[in-house]
């Protein structure tokens, strides 16, 4: 068995929120309970709704947000062990927002000539060598090097992220929604590079999106969010042609096919809207909207249990399938 | 077709520059039948949204309606006074927004805000209105309205939010409802929800609905009718199905085959996606000829110097291409 390049284990990241003059304090489980882990060279899809925790999860990973309780393990050392530029030269991220996430005042030379000197990289010809090879690899043209991020489109933006994001060749590399600020005839371009870059340099994903499309098609393995927990996760063939959870199969049933107009089934459905965080249903979370909900599912929280083989599902009817 | 209830005739929109003037929309024109559900799609800065702003009247400068005829029910409305706009908006056409957040006013009640409806256009009393105002929400399936009608529009989730954008649009029975991305802030099972439910009302009161996205695939599902536009101009319109069994522009082609499609591993194995070459030409930088020629792959001479016709198409389709073929 291959040893997981990135491992959680029961992660939490909860944050408090309000006063104790205003309303007293409460805990806000963003991140509740997560276990995952990414081999080198897999990308995982991760799925979720806005509030779900998905970004947090990210976040927590980078080391930006110290977990609450549990484990990530980058090559099976705790994260709080590891050096911070160490680790930063194994995990980098690509960020949905490619005009807020560039600096305006910087070059795209000095974007990415400076993680690199950060990171000891002091030869001038090396670094100048090593940003060219990278612009290169994203489409962008080197003599481009000395424009500003106003000076490019969109879908150019995003591979000035991305090459920063790649620069100090890391081994994972987190995509939270890297296509959806993006006009829809550029999406294609930027997920076709995602894809050539992942196989040329060996790289793991972490792919986070909501949309089920992209997940399906960039994906080895899916991990489904809902209110902090993952509810199901397995292989994407798995997800997509045989979800157990009915959070899952209302994702997909959420997703209007142009080419199979309005198939769906209403029981596929799910009803009403996503909990407040601050305030989660007890039991299975997503019970208020589920239309397999039982009164066990108020009260016990059900296990992400297997299955089949690498399936998992969090929901007390996983053997159901209608 | 006979009778249109909208149709909208060689829109063009201006837009001031500091030293130019750029033509933001034009020769955009289309019909819309009464009842119909339309959709017209597009990427940003394509002109959709401004199109669906000309016909409710709303343009305001830089931009302004340079051109054209937008006929609702026979009636010409292009230089209707702001009088006249403001007692068609809301009792014979009215708009749902991208943003619910920021279309509701946050200092009153959503229940007031709905019942202002009935007050402004129906001439009723604040006590009947907003009884009615009570009515409307419970037919938008918001959990217990009689108290939510008490609710800011702050203390509501943003599909809760929606929901009252519909409930207000729809309160007087409009002919014609635009909706101008209405799901796109949304997370896609509260879309699908929403979705749903605008169709339902709008076929319960024989509304018309002009639907505005960018997601193709959305508004194939929900309309007879789509229209496809590209820097300004309609480059393709044609029934929903037709569009995607049988796409006529280049452009409407890649759009289809560009964006990876739910089950489409599986069946056939994960394949490269089609892109689409270039990016999308900023106003101030349209090119001459076809818009598009920049980034077609059966672009040739003609593309780069004449603009394309309007090629009609069956069931009142048009495409507009020189190798439409």
């Amino acid at each position: 068995m291959v040893e997981p390049l990135l491992a959680l284990d029961d992660l939490a990241v909860h944050f408090k929120v309000g006063s104790a003059l205003a309303g007293g304090v409460r805990t806000l489980k963003a991140v509740d309970g997560v276990t995952l882990d990414v081999k080198p060279g897999e990308c995982l899809g991760l799925v979720g709704e806005s509030g779900c925790g998905k970004s947090t999860l990210a976040l927590a990973i980078m080391g930006l947000i110290p977990p609450t309780h549990g484990h990530i393990r980058l090559d099976g050392v705790d994260l709080s062990q590891r050096q911070r530029l160490e680790t930063a030269r194994t995990v980098q991220m690509v960020f949905q927002d490619p005009y807020a996430s560039l600096n305006p005042r910087q070059t795209v030379r000095r974007t990415l000539a400076d993680p690199l000197r950060l990171h000891g990289v002091t030869d001038r010809a090396e670094v100048e060598i090593r940003v060219k090879d990278m612009m290169d690899r994203v489409g962008l043209r080197p003599e481009q090097a000395d424009r500003y991020p106003h000076e490019f489109s969109g879908g150019q933006r995003q591979r000035i992220g991305i090459a920063r994001a790649l620069i100090l060749k890391p081994r994972l590399v987190i995509c939270d929604e890297p296509v959806s600020a993006l006009d829809v005839s550029i999406r294609a371009q930027i997920i076709n590079l995602l894809l050539e870059l992942k196989d040329e340099m060996g790289l793991a994903y972490i792919m986070i999106s909501h949309d089920l499309g992209v997940v399906e098609h960039v994906s080895d393995r899916v991990a489904v969010m809902y209110l902090g927990r993952i509810v199901e996760q397995g292989g994407w063939q798995e997800i997509f042609e045989n979800p157990r959870h009915p959070y899952t199969r209302a994702l997909i049933a959420a997703i209007p096919d142009p080419f199979h107009r309005a198939v769906v089934s209403a029981r596929a459905k799910a009803k009403g809207e996503i909990a407040s965080a601050l305030n989660p249903p007890p039991g299975c979370h997503f019970h208020p909207r589920c239309p397999l909900k039982a009164e066990r599912c108020t009260v016990e929280v059900p296990a992400l249990d297997a299955v089949a083989v690498d399936h998992r599902a969090a929901c007390h009817f996983r053997e159901r399938t209608d | 077709m006979s009778d249109p209830l909208l149709q909208v005739d060689a829109l063009r929109i201006a837009l001031a520059g500091n030293r130019t003037t750029y033509n933001a929309v034009e020769e955009v024109s289309f019909e819309i039948g009464r009842g119909e559900a339309f959709g017209l799609v597009g990427e940003s800065g394509c002109g959709k949204s401004i199109t669906a702003l000309a016909i409710m009247g709303l343009l305001r400068r830089p931009l302004s309606l340079a051109g054209g005829r937008i006929v609702l029910d026979g009636e010409e409305i292009q230089d209707a006074s702001a009088a006249e706009m403001r007692r068609l908006r809301g009792k014979r056409i009215a708009m749902i927004f991208q943003e619910p957040m920021t279309a509701l006013n946050p200092l009153s009640p959503v229940g007031k805000q709905i019942a202002e409806m009935f007050v402004l256009h129906e001439g009723m009393g604040w006590n009947e209105a907003m009884d009615r105002a009570e009515e409307a929400l419970r037919q938008v399936r918001v959990p217990s309205p009689e108290r939510r009608i008490r609710d800011y529009p702050h203390q509501l989730s943003g599909g809760m939010r929606q929901r009252v954008m519909i409930a207000i649009a729809l309160a007087c029975s409009p002919e014609l409802l635009v909706a101008d991305e209405p799901t796109t802030a949304l997370d896609v099972t509260v879309q699908a929800e929403i979705i749903d439910l605008m169709a339902e009302l709008c076929a319960a009161k024989g509304t018309a609905i002009l639907m505005i996205s960018h997601d193709l695939g959305l508004v194939a599902n929900m309309c007879r009718r789509v229209a496809v536009m590209y820097a300004g101009r309609i480059v393709e319109a044609q029934p929903a199905d037709a569009i995607f069994a049988a796409p006529r522009h280049p452009y409407t082609r890649g759009l289809i085959n560009s964006l990876p499609r739910l089950g489409e591993r599986s069946r056939r194995g994960r394949q490269k996606l089609q892109e689409i070459a270039g990016t999308v030409p900023s106003i101030a930088g349209y090119p001459a000829g076809c818009r598009f020629n920049p980034r077609c792959p059966e672009a040739t001479e003609v593309c780069l110097t004449v603009s394309p016709e309007a090629t009609p198409l069956p069931a009142d389709g048009l495409v507009r291409c020189h190798h439409h073929g």
